[in-house]
């Protein structure tokens, strides 16, 4: 039986063209044929191609990580190309995120994209502070602001930042920290400067740009939990790419898909032709297990039952330390197992066995179970 | 069956009785010759640990060298030693274990349910025996192997006492299963047979022993004086001093990277090669000689092309043929065949060796080859020269996908190159300015099989990465079929048998016309009942002869060129392989390159200095538009608001739309040319290429910004501080063929240094994600059911590729039906 995605562009193509009944089941039985021919033999090294498939071209990459991307007339850091797909294969926690909101059709409109985006974008008290100096003989920070109600803003600093006295009068601030000397002073400003006011915290800048027909704001920095719960965005179309966050908010499943999404991305930015199939396989290896795994020592590779294959791959010690440990067994049904005994490995033409036993046979006995 | 397998590998800890059961020689002395250069009794290289020295035999079994793998000794220490690999466990088995009554420190009911029990406790760090109620002390680990209680220390002696007294039950509750917890303390040594570590005699005839033997004779003197220091009744200090040296020594023997540790070197200064240090990294124990292995009936020589042999040819010098051999099987229908080679011995086609039924291998030589060649019987076999139409892998490194190594028919040839034909340059990233490559004759008719029909170079055409041609045409063979495809070209009957003789079908001059097309040749080997329409490289929608339409196996219109016959497009090749098959394509593809290569030598091509030139009035405009830009640029600079980074994206911009315009330029103005033609068809070079040629260069960018590094607020001294323009951060306004100025020439190879450099520093990197990708996916493959399962038969996908297409079988991944 065809896949339905097939199916369905087999049902797309007889209505554009008018097929009679007749041509359609004409087409579908040849569409079929091909099918069946294009399957998968049983013992392919599914793994290993897929591999080759995604690093042979991985080795055409442009090296430089950042691209300064143009967006809107202003530029942002993307990490692109090889370091780009070693940062999703490590899965790592930290890196260049960056989001997609997509907002709900009420507000696709360039001045109310922009207000969503202003009050998504994290405000800091850097970001109203006009003039700031340290008084060094009075030890004594005073910044002057603006936009921002004192009161507030002399409650909100205190509730934050310890071991200091506020006065100050109009749009200045006079800050009194309990330190002596200018290293813990400028520790103190940055703390306040920093501190978190509107907005959400891990947006660190917003562009608004229009896309197709609709306005959408591109993010650096990213908090999907708290995006989504923004009331303007459109949850459905929002995109994020932090892998993490999304397991934890959307499941396994949605980033599985996002894995998927990125690699692709990440190749076809650089021109290059890989099968969705091959990429598939290696985001499924790294979430089928319900959690985001790395490929590598600390992920999936880590992770592997058979103690020769890991200590073959990394920290050789540390595995066969262990396995003595703990008085592991080695069943040797991978591949680098059986290479190292010098055994046919069990995948390929190597996965067909004899069920027969020729001893038993002679004898004309029957095999019991 | 004669064949035993190995079902698994449990790994454990020898305990001393069995390091004393296993051992031949208690060692006790720590000089390892006598003054005759003889292996003293008791010594580090007793002969009843094995033999390294050729002319000796071992006194444990009396094998001479190859026979005797050797056999351990054993060291009885003075005083016990921590196993410096397992001081974390036997830390944790502390810390786990109640100081009174040796009890896990966990109740009983949650000891059966906890999975990880130990790393529990260990981390739980529990105060109060649940068993006795003892109160717990603190045990600090002092990494590799000294622990303390408070502040007192426990020697190896107490750990062992407390680690004996855990009981069995408590050992498997904590999934301990390797051994008796105080076996990680030494009391006994197992010492390494000579064969681990055989000694080097150099040419001066002195001896130079292994690491391991320099460090176990370190370990055995600093025993002795251990020893004889407790017999003399030394005080407590010299004894812990001295105990701890023997527990750095051992230490270092089993590791001599521990981070704590200073290494223990060689008198050199070089640090010391010892046990765990011959297990990993890249040449060690695991990744050099376990997973990588050396074989034999292999070849190794430099490549040269060779257009007239098939896609699934090599050409293998007659030389690497003597040398390379196929065993043969004597049975009574090839019995006179195999004894003409036998006959011919080391002459070519001769033979090297002959296997007799009971496995003993014999040497042909001139002088024996005749009672060779009457002595052989059915069951004999004869391992004979390499002949033409053998199987062979060939490859060449970096081996990055499976097209790397492939199965090519054996041709002898002359000469001492490997000859491949051009069309397969392309899978396996070949070309000849000095490439090497490896062939390997596969012995065993499984073997043979099996790389026949699954690494034959036909059955590879079509890369698994995207499901289109890998192996297809390329340069000239492009080059070429564009000149006979092209709509004027006609041929006279005379050089339309000039050609087919060139390639050798003579068979297909009986349907020679008077004049023929160039179309007409060429579709004279595509199958007859083709029918296929696609567009040309050149395809502008007016153009007529844009698209290829081919009916019946003739070319009704359009040229030929890569996208018929390239790599990743080839719709052509693409077609012939999904519609006719393996050898229809490899035959093709065979007659296509030959055809195309005689075409392009008949009819010569090269560029010249001069056809690069462009009108009075081009160069004019490209002229204007370099002034155009840099004017903007001045004017942006002069009019700068704000955001520095913005100006610059701008001024970007600017550059960018500069190589565009003067692209379109170009394009229109540059005759048709045969640098033009290579350009058009993708047979080599691009439009980008000429116009670096003929117009400017444009932007050299470093970092993928412009040029802005070099002095403070400059690049270079000529220019005036801050100065924004285009000139002053790299832009080239001249053309390679006019020449650069000195700036844009500095600027230039600013550019190529950092691709260079890029390029250098990228394989590293690419490499070993290729490792950790091949590792992490390597045990996945494709069950009679369909599913995707890794080794231990987890299922990772329910239906391969999700619709079970396997790319390396389909059109670029999807279905292609007309």
């Amino acid at each position: 039986m065809l896949p339905k995605k097939i199916l369905d562009e087999i049902d797309v193509f007889a209505s554009k063209n008018n097929m009679s009944e007749a041509q359609k089941k004409n087409l579908m039985q040849r569409t079929e044929e091909r099918y069946k021919k294009m399957q998968y033999e049983a013992g392919e090294s599914i793994g290993i191609v897929a591999a080759q498939s995604i690093s042979e071209p991985a080795t055409q990459m442009t090296m430089r990580s950042y691209t300064m991307a143009t967006q809107s007339d202003r530029l942002s850091k993307v990490t692109q190309g090889l370091p780009r797909l070693i940062e999703i294969f490590d899965a790592r926690k930290t890196f260049e995120k960056n989001m997609i909101i997509h907002l709900k059709k009420e507000y696709n409109d360039k001045d109310k994209a922009r207000a969503v985006a202003k009050k998504i974008k994290c405000a800091r008290i850097r970001d109203f502070v006009v003039s700031d100096s340290i008084d060094l003989l009075e030890m004594r920070l005073e910044i002057e602001m603006e936009k921002l109600d004192m009161d507030e803003t002399k409650e909100h600093i205190l509730k934050h930042v310890k071991d200091i006295e506020i006065s100050g009068r109009g749009q200045k601030l006079n800050i009194k920290p309990k330190v002596e000397d200018l290293k813990g002073m400028r520790k103190i400003k940055e703390k306040i400067f920093n501190l978190h006011i509107s907005g959400i915290a891990e947006i660190e800048d917003v562009f608004v740009i229009k896309e197709k027909d609709s306005w959408v704001i591109h993010t650096s920095g990213a908090s999907l939990k708290k995006v989504l719960m923004v009331d303007e965005v459109d949850i459905s179309k929002t995109r994020s790419n932090d892998i993490y966050e999304i397991a934890e908010v959307l499941g396994i499943e949605a980033a599985r898909n996002t894995i998927l999404n990125e690699i692709r991305k990440t190749l076809e930015e650089q021109g290059l032709d890989v099968d969705v199939r091959h990429v598939m396989l290696l985001s499924d290896i790294m979430t089928f297990n319900g959690s985001v795994k790395a490929i590598g020592r600390y992920g999936v590779s880590g992770e592997k039952s058979s103690v020769l294959a890991k200590a073959n791959f990394e920290e050789t010690k540390k595995h066969l330390v262990n396995a003595a440990f703990f008085g592991e067994e080695d069943k040797l049904r991978g591949i680098t197992e059986n290479v190292m005994i010098g055994q046919i490995a069990p995948i390929g033409t190597g996965l067909v066995t004899l069920i027969m036993d020729p001893e038993k046979l002679k004898k004309g006995v029957k095999k019991e179970k | 069956m004669d064949i035993m397998k190995v079902k698994g590998i449990k790994f454990g800890f020898l305990s001393p009785k069995m390091i004393k059961e296993m051992s031949a020689v208690r060692i006790e002395h720590a000089e390892l010759y006598d003054p005759d250069g003889y292996p003293i009794d008791s010594g580090l290289t007793d002969l009843r640990l094995g033999v390294v020295d050729p002319g000796l035999r071992c006194r444990t079994c009396g094998g001479t060298i190859g026979q005797c793998t050797g056999h351990f000794g054993h060291l009885e220490l003075t005083k016990p030693v921590i196993h410096p690999l397992f001081g974390k466990h036997v830390y944790m088995i502390l810390k786990a274990t109640c100081r009174e009554c040796s009890r896990p420190l966990m109740s009983n009911e949650e000891l059966k349910v906890t999975s990880n029990s130990l790393k529990e406790i260990y981390k739980r760090k529990p105060s109060v025996c649940p068993h006795c109620n003892e109160k717990q002390k603190i045990v600090e680990f002092q990494k590799p192997t000294t622990f303390r209680e408070g502040k007192v220390e426990i020697n190896p002696e107490e750990v062992r006492q407390r680690l004996e007294k855990i009981s069995d039950d408590d050992l498997k509750l904590l999934k301990i299963n390797g051994g008796r917890p105080e076996w990680f303390v030494f009391t006994i040594l197992p010492i390494p047979p000579v064969t681990v570590r055989p000694s080097i005699t150099l040419e001066t005839g002195e001896r130079s022993e292994d690491d391991i033997t320099h460090k176990l004779v370190d370990v055995v003197r600093i025993n002795e004086r251990f020893r004889k220091n407790l017999e003399l009744g030394a005080p407590d200090f010299i004894i812990a001093d001295i105990w701890e040296l023997l527990q750095y020594h051992i230490s270092t023997l089993v590791d001599n990277e521990i981070s704590t540790l200073p290494p223990a070197r060689h008198r050199s200064g070089r640090a010391l090669k010892t046990f765990v240090q011959r297990l990993g990294k890249k040449e060690g124990r695991f990744r050099g000689h376990l997973s990588g292995k050396r074989v034999n009936f292999s070849a190794r020589t430099v490549i040269s092309p060779d257009p007239m042999i098939s896609i699934n040819e090599v050409g293998v010098p007659d030389e690497i043929a003597v040398e390379l051999t196929v065993p043969i099987k004597v049975n009574s229908g090839n019995k006179e065949d195999l004894k003409k080679y036998i006959l011919n011995g080391s002459v070519y086609p001769g033979a090297n060796y002959i296997i007799r039924p009971d496995n003993i291998r014999k040497k042909i030589t001139e002088e024996n080859k005749k009672d060779i060649s009457e002595e052989i019987e059915n069951g004999y076999t004869v391992e004979r020269h390499l002949i033409d139409g053998d199987i062979s892998i060939f490859n060449r490194q970096p081996s990055l996908h499976r097209m790397s190594m492939m199965c090519h028919r054996v041709r002898i040839m002359p000469y001492k190159t490997f000859r491949l034909n051009l069309a397969v340059t392309i899978p396996y990233n070949a070309d000849f300015d000095g490439d090497e490559m490896n062939l390997h004759i596969p012995q065993k008719i499984e073997a043979q099989i099996e790389a026949d029909m699954l690494m034959r170079v036909e059955k590879n055409i079509r890369s698994p990465r995207y499901g289109l041609p890998i192996i297809a045409c390329k340069q000239d063979h492009i080059t070429g079929c564009y000149l006979l495809t092209k709509k004027d070209t006609k041929l006279s009957k005379k050089e339309v048998m000039e050609l087919l003789f060139a390639i050798g079908r003579y068979d297909l001059i009986s349907e020679i016309k008077e004049t023929t097309t160039g179309r007409e040749l060429f579709s004279l080997f595509l199958p007859k009942d083709l029918n296929i329409t696609f567009r040309t490289s050149t395809f502008e929608p007016d153009e007529e002869d844009g698209m290829v339409v081919i009916k019946d196996g003739q070319i009704k219109s359009g040229v030929i060129d890569d996208r018929a016959l390239g790599e990743r497009k080839g719709k052509l090749i693409d077609k012939i392989h999904m519609e006719y098959g393996d050898n229809a394509i490899r035959e093709f593809l065979d007659n296509i390159t030959k055809l195309s290569l005689e075409v392009i030598t008949r009819n010569g091509f090269s560029i010249s200095l001069s056809e690069q030139d462009i009108s009075e009035n081009a160069e004019k405009k490209i002229e204007e538009l370099l002034e155009e830009c840099d004017a903007e640029t001045n004017k942006l600079i002069k009019s700068q608001k704000g955001d520095k980074k913005e100006l610059e994206s701008k001024i970007q911009q600017i550059s960018g739309t500069a190589a565009n315009s003067a692209g379109k330029i170009i394009k229109k103005e540059l005759p048709f040319n045969n640098a033009v033609i290579m350009a058009k068809t993708g047979a080599r070079g691009s439009y980008v290429n000429l116009i670096q040629m003929c117009a400017f260069v444009g932007q050299e960018a470093l970092e993928g910004e412009r040029i802005n590094r070099g002095y403070i607020g400059r690049t270079l001294p000529h220019f005036k501080i801050d100065d924004l323009g285009l000139k002053a951060h790299g832009f080239v306004f001249h053309g390679y063929k006019k020449g650069l100025d000195p700036f844009e020439f500095f600027f230039d190879a600013i550019n190529s240094r950092e691709n260079l450099m890029d390029k250098s520093l990228h394989t590293r990197h690419s490499g070993y994600m290729e490792r950790r990708l091949i590792h992490a996916l390597q045990d996945l493959y494709v069950k009679h059911d369909g599913t995707v399962r890794d080794s231990v038969d987890r299922i990772v996908q329910f239906k391969a590729g999700e619709d079970g297409i396997d790319p390396a079988k389909s059109s670029g991944g999807k279905i292609i039906i007309d």
